[in-house]
């Protein structure tokens, strides 16, 4: 017999005895709801507003507490000047990102030289650029972070690798809470999920040493995301 | 005395003993639990997600099977391999392979509290290979070739200057015992191993049935680029990690978040579903998935226990033990520390060896009310000890509770023995604390309360 055999034959046996149901006297059967236990999830995590403006605002809150550097523009022009406002503060020389609308447009007003990750790239090449850019598939207000998928945003790699993250969004991407993110891209995506979906929530950060607060432990030291 | 319990009190009492450590430790545990309630009290309910989890979690262990088939399935369509292991030697054997195969050399790992269960590294090690842990504390530990101390926070433990000398010694560069030099060191470190690893591990906090997916939690972002960077990717999942819908990961991570370090989400929650696929610019070429039973199914197998299947290692319960934060996780000896090492290290190492974790227990219940997916783990201590004592009852205990039982059944001889109590009373002063104390492991270190000549029957007839 295979191990698969050996372990699920050891599972179906001792699932003959049943378990009492959480919280229950003893019951070992789930009393019949309507849909999945986490399905009302909405109604307990933190709270959000239901207007777009508490719904931005919740979200500027949530990523300041991050650490995490929110703008959001007017418009796309205006964008455009805020990068340029970063590129020259932080003296970027060469960026990564990848093809898309947004990106495409960001590469273009930067003037950079761009390694784009479309059709492979060298690791040790993205690993010396200035900063990753990258679109994203939701901002959501709950928890002040952003959700990328590899085939949202370049890659696996992009969003880690390089020491600045550059999200890139447009207003329509926020949503709400968890439970709508999960939603979105449940649409967008099922069954055939991209290999990699990533919520980021916050630059990269580590607490393991006297659980001080380090920015940048293995990922970007700076996320900046860039709403219009 | 079996030798892990004698480890146990030696240890015990060599870490109650430095108070310096144990302020050290109290300090860090407090500051989570101001961030943690903070974050609870922002949940609208967090006691109706925590049923929630709960509920979800038992779906998933009850219909374990049938999860696992629908895991395997979805993630073999998308190229994974799937591989299962009954054993930790067998699970070490088949990654072992995989890296003969693979010619590899060098590994990079992303924490993974499996692989310290079925002790990988140091087989990896033995076979040759180079391995290298890239979340922070884990170096640091690995560094000082000792165990994680806290499932969460692996060098909790250690002080900067302590970090500061390490990376002198161990790696020749510390600027100064700043965490944040200390890190940015780790980071160069880290950095170019990524790049030169032929194989990323992981381990894995959630598997998605319906999906076929595993979900990693990470602050530092080294299992993303553990996951991103080399050509194989190995990932070994204890089975009991499942999930049942892919949605119920919009309650379980911040849950996780919020019951083990007091943060609204962890920075990087990450679901991977496949190898690299078509159209895809990076991403290992191949994925192997290597699911672990390891006396799993013997807990799953008690179902008054079995609900400790439904922990998500979120360190909580052992953030608030009094007996975890006096005496440390090295002390346990065990993967598992704290109330839920306890609960579950005697079904996976044998209930005689490991009961006396059980008794290590005031039974306050903080761990219970801590679990973000209800576990009723002081209740499992308690029947631990109750299984242990009847499979092997110890005869001085057994006998010392007979001879209680007929005093206490019978007035006259309880009558007896109080006044017995009393006249001898003033002999103890005499060979108190000393070997032939017959109350010893009591008077060793605490005051015996003097017994008092009028009883409370005595006072309550004669009071006026
Ligand atoms: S038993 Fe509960 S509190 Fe303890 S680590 Fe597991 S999930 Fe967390």
């Amino acid at each position: 017999m295979s191990e698969r055999e050996n372990i699920l034959g050891r599972i179906r046996e001792a699932l003959q005895t049943r378990a009492p149901f959480p919280g229950s006297h003893g019951e070992t059967v789930a009393p019949v709801s309507a849909g999945s236990p986490a399905s009302h999830a909405r109604e307990w995590l933190p709270s959000v507003g239901a207007s777009i403006e508490e719904q931005f605002d919740l979200f500027a809150r949530n990523a300041a507490d991050l650490k995490a550097d929110f703008q959001l523009f007017a418009s796309r022009e205006e964008l455009k000047t805020g990068l340029l406002k970063l590129r020259d503060a932080e003296k970027w020389t060469r960026v990564a990102s990848h093809g898309g609308t947004l990106t495409d447009f960001a590469c273009q007003a930067l003037g950079l030289p761009a390694m784009l990750t479309d059709r492979g790239y060298d690791v040790q090449e993205m690993e010396k650029c200035d900063a990753g850019i990258s679109e994203c598939d939701a901002l959501i207000a709950q928890t002040g972070g952003v959700a990328v998928t590899s085939r949202s945003a370049g890659g696996r790699a992009l969003s880690v690798l390089p020491p600045h993250h550059v999200v890139l969004a447009r207003r329509e991407q926020l949503v709400a809470d968890l439970p709508a993110a999960f939603e979105l891209l449940r649409q967008k995506y099922a069954p055939d999920y991209p290999s990699m979906i990533s919520f980021i929530t916050g630059p990269s950060r580590t607490g393991d040493i006297e659980r001080i607060l380090v920015l940048g432990a293995h990922g970007p030291k700076k996320l900046t995301i860039m709403v219009f | 005395m079996s030798t892990s319990v004698s480890e146990f009190k030696t240890r015990a009492a060599e870490k109650t003993g430095d108070l310096r450590l144990r302020q050290f430790i109290r300090t860090a545990l407090r500051g989570y639990e101001t961030a943690r309630d903070r974050r609870k009290g922002a949940f609208q309910s967090w006691e109706s997600a925590r049923q929630a989890a709960a509920e979800t979690k038992w779906e998933a262990v009850n219909h374990l099977d049938t999860h696992l088939e629908s895991l395997v399935a979805r993630l073999e369509a998308r190229g994974t391999k799937v591989h299962w292991a009954s054993t930790g030697e067998q699970a070490r054997e088949i990654i072992a392979q995989i890296l003969r195969d693979k010619k590899a050399r060098s590994i990079i790992k992303s924490k993974a509290m499996t692989s310290e269960e079925i002790h990988l590294n140091h087989a990896l090690e033995k076979e040759g290979f180079t391995v290298v842990e890239s979340d922070l504390g884990e170096f640091i530990v690995q560094l000082r070739h000792e165990a994680p101390y806290h499932i969460v926070f692996p060098s909790m433990h250690l002080t900067r200057d302590e970090i500061r000398d390490l990376f002198q010694k161990e790696l020749g560069d510390a600027p100064s015992n700043t965490p944040e030099d200390l890190t940015m060191v780790a980071r160069r470190v880290m950095r170019q191993k990524y790049i030169a690893a032929d194989v990323g591990f992981t381990g894995a906090n959630f598997a998605i049935a319906e999906t076929g997916m595993i979900s990693i939690t990470e602050n530092e972002g080294n299992a993303r680029l553990t996951a991103a960077l080399p050509k194989t990717m190995v990932t070994l999942l204890g089975i009991e990690k499942v999930l049942p819908r892919f949605a119920d990961l919009a309650l379980f991570l911040p849950m996780l978040a919020t019951a083990g370090a007091g943060q609204p989400m962890t920075c990087y929650n990450t679901m991977y579903s496949g190898p690299r696929q078509a159209g895809e610019c990076d991403g290992p070429e191949e994925w192997h998935v290597v699911l672990l039973d390891n006396r799993r199914t013997e807990l799953l197998a008690d179902a008054e226990q079995r609900d400790a299947l439904h922990c998500i290692r979120c360190g909580a319960c052992l953030n608030v033990c009094p007996i975890f934060r006096n005496v440390g996780g090295h002390t346990y000896g065990t993967t598992y520390s704290g109330p839920v090492g306890s609960v579950i290290t005697p079904h996976l190492r044998g209930l005689q060896e490991w009961k006396h974790l059980s008794n290590a227990s005031s039974l306050c219940g903080a761990c219970t009310e801590a679990c973000p997916v209800k576990i009723d783990l002081h209740h499992h201590l308690l029947q631990n000890r109750r299984n242990a004592s009847a499979a092997e009852p110890a005869f001085f205990e057994r006998l010392a509770y007979q001879i209680f039982g007929i005093l206490a059944n019978e007035p006259k001889f309880w009558w007896l023995a109080k006044k017995l109590g009393w006249l001898t009373q003033p002999l103890h002063g005499a060979v108190k604390g000393s070997a032939i104390d017959p109350a010893k492991a009591w008077t060793k270190t605490r005051d015996l309360p003097p017994m008092p000549m009028e009883t409370f029957k005595d006072w309550w007839r004669n009071r006026k």
